[in-house]
């Protein structure tokens, strides 16, 4: 009985534009420069929203805020490849993604604001609400996939993770679901070094997160996470993988948290600052500009403007949920079950009364 | 003697538990380098080790589970779940292993363990970070639970907890980590477990609480000075110690229980049902339940509708004293 190997693999990272901006034209995604400029506009109200949420966190105005600083491109460029009807299951860190997708920012502020009603998208967003039990939302996507495919229905499903989430016990079952029913279901892995204070040798003896879709039986690539093409492609090409009826994919966007993990944290507790400093060279935004500004889409004047309208949009948004009055008692009431049984409508009675 | 807040004391016994006992060990998510999301396991690695204070991977189930088997290796691991809402993926570990190893195998294996969890509301968090599930373990037999409400009890309960022969579920009131404070002998002592403790001596109407709606309890007192109440703090959900309860209910013929938890089927009703079958003949009024409604517990705009208002403690004292 000779011994032989029966079973190898490999893994490929996917880069194509560096951090000064420079692309590898072959690997290059044809995208209009409309495209370019639309993806840029939401990487930079991003980074915007995200300073604006912090100070009303310090002013006390919302509770918590939680950032994304440096995952722009993770968080924007798979809703640009993904068609309006895909749905999508988010973590806790999605704002971006979020709000890329059309969900007004008043959601963002109700939300962490303590009101239930920023949780509320409407379906036509195809944006499933926050999901902060870790990794617990991947299950999700899969049944939606898996519902998808039963419907004949030519979309897929894509879930947000981190690199942390790939510990808990349904984030791995749900990769095995879906290679068991090779659902029409896009992991996207986050891997932003860092589970709060938990780095990843600490996370996994594995070289890669994207390596643990072999052991489910399907493909696991990894990419640059601060390059917005490298994301862009590897999601569009494992979305027309799902509608061909190929099963899933897992995309490790291997990034970094420039932030603190929420406005609860704070990181110089366990990080460098130098290893930040490396990592703020290798921003996400920076590169997107220097490689418009190169192609002559971009200058000065225009990055001058578009800072403006997107202060202007977040402004207006703050003031549109100034104006919304406070949810009412009953709200936690309402929503419990389909009609309110006697019980809580005694309860309820109770609690308004006192 | 040194005035420590509630996550003083809970870190000291840490300290102490990890000196006295080499089989003691750390493990949970961000308990390391980080300390702690509340800093309750601040300083520990430094002075113990990462071998002993382990930073885990980000799984509930991986945190317990490998307790159930450091502790059947003869390890007294100290686990924490950084949120009592995150507790979930580790419940079959809990349920199903943890609370039944020393039945499963007759007593050759057991599982002291303590899995340490901030519970209940009031800190205006994120969903799942503010519920109060005390009744969910009460309900396991093989389980103890507790939930101290003073820095002094917590130090002492969770070095009884830890010097325990089974798995205790030790749930920390969150909301006042920081705002409680008292006097706490430094040296190692412990409390026993399954003891409440009568706080105030009254005669009109008893009054029993525990965890963070101690405070609250505490306050509506305040405001109620011509009504002698004996307020007890429960100390410890599972065992109940019905004794004292019942005790104090033969004297008083009244019974208030406050608790932040939904009402339905809870650990309040479990206090009313105890003393139905043990004092009846001695109540004078209908017992009465404050507590948290049968709902999810809401995000911070409305918690303090849904966790009971001093007010409504009030209430419920003064009607059942003009009963
Ligand atoms: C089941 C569960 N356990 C613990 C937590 C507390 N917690 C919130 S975020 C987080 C780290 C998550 O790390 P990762 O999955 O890498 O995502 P990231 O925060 O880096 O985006 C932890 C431990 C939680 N929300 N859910």
């Amino acid at each position: 009985m000779p011994e032989k190997t029966i079973a190898s693999f490999s893994i490929r990272k996917l880069s194509i534009m560096d951090e000064k901006g420079h692309v590898d034209e072959k690997l290059l995604p044809r995208l209009s420069h409309d495209t370019i400029l639309k993806m840029y506009k939401s990487m930079v109200l991003g980074r915007l929203l995200d300073p604006k949420l912090l100070a009303m966190q310090r002013q006390g105005r919302i509770s918590t805020y939680i950032e994304a600083r440096g995952q722009e491109a993770c968080q924007v460029g798979p809703i640009f490849a993904l068609k309006k009807s895909d749905m999508i299951f988010p973590a806790f860190r999605e704002t971006i993604a979020m709000i890329t997708r059309g969900v007004p920012i008043e959601n963002v502020l109700l939300y962490y604001g303590g009101d239930e009603r920023g949780n509320k998208i409407p379906r036509r967003y195809a944006f499933f609400p926050v999901s902060i039990p870790v990794g617990s939302q991947s299950t999700h996507a899969v049944g939606y996939a898996y519902a998808l495919k039963l419907h004949k229905k030519p979309n897929v499903s894509l879930t947000y993770f981190g690199d942390g989430a790939t510990s808990e016990g349904e984030c791995m079952e749900a990769m095995n679901f879906a290679g068991v029913w090779k659902t029409p279901t896009i992991f996207l892995c986050q891997n932003n070094q860092y589970a709060i204070s938990t780095k990843h040798n600490q996370q996994t003896a594995a070289e890669t997160y994207a390596q643990k879709a072999i052991a489910f039986g399907f493909e696991g690539i990894q990419v640059d996470g601060n390059d917005i093409f490298a994301v862009y492609k590897a999601v569009a090409l494992a979305a027309k993988k799902a509608r061909a009826g190929e099963g899933p994919t897992l995309i490790e966007c291997f990034t970094y948290r420039l932030c603190d993990h929420t406005t609860s944290d704070d990181a110089k507790k366990y990080r460098d600052p130098k290893e930040v400093q490396e990592w703020e060279k290798k921003d996400p935004i920076t590169r997107l500009r220097l490689f418009m500004e190169r192609h002559k889409i971009w200058d000065k004047i225009k990055e001058g403007k578009l800072r403006k309208i997107c202060e202007k949009e977040i402004d207006a948004a703050i003031k549109r949920w100034e104006k919304i009055p406070h949810p009412d008692i009953s709200d936690m009431f309402t929503h419990t079950y389909a009609s309110m049984p006697t019980e809580l409508q005694e309860q309820l009675e109770e609690i308004s009364h006192d | 003697m040194t005035e420590l807040t509630l996550l003083q004391a809970i870190n000291q016994a840490l300290h102490l538990a990890m000196k006295k006992h080499k089989e003691v060990i750390i493990i949970g998510e961000d308990v390391g380098k980080d300390g702690g999301v509340f800093r309750t396991t601040e300083g520990l690695i430094t002075k113990f080790g990462k071998d002993r204070v382990i930073d885990s991977p980000l799984s509930e189930a991986g945190i317990v589970g490998s307790c159930v088997g450091m502790a059947a290796a003869g390890l007294r691991p100290v686990a924490e779940i950084q949120f009592s809402g995150f507790i979930f993926p580790a419940m079959q570990e809990i349920v199903s292993h943890a609370a039944r190893i020393r039945t499963r195998s007759r007593g050759v294996y057991t599982c002291p363990i303590v899995i340490r969890s901030p519970c209940s509301g009031g800190i205006r968090a994120l969903e799942h970070h503010s519920e109060s599930e005390e009744a969910f373990y009460a309900q396991v037999p093989g389980l103890k639970v507790i939930m101290p409400s003073t820095p002094y009890d917590a130090k002492g309960l969770l070095l009884a907890a830890i010097e325990d022969p089974d798995p205790v579920i030790f749930l920390e009131p969150k909301r006042i980590y920081r705002s409680v404070k008292e006097d706490v002998p430094d040296r190692y002592y412990t409390v026993p477990i399954g003891k409440a403790k009568v706080v105030q001596e009254g005669q009109d109407v008893t009054v029993v609480s525990w965890g963070a709606m101690m405070q609250t309890t505490r306050k509506a007192l305040e405001q109620l000075k011509d009504i002698s109440v004996e307020l007890i703090d429960l100390r410890t959900m599972s065992p109940l110690d019905d004794a004292t309860i019942v005790e104090s209910v033969r004297k008083t013929g009244k019974l208030v229980v406050v608790q932040e938890a939904p009402k339905t089927c809870s650990v309040a009703a479990e206090i009313i049902t105890r003393v139905n079958e043990k004092a009846l003949d001695s109540l004078e009024a209908p017992m009465r339940r404050v507590s948290g409604p049968d709902v999810i517990m809401p995000l911070y705009q409305l918690e303090n509708y849904y966790i009971p208002s001093v007010e409504r403690i009030v209430k419920a004292i003064q009607e059942t004293h003009a009963y």
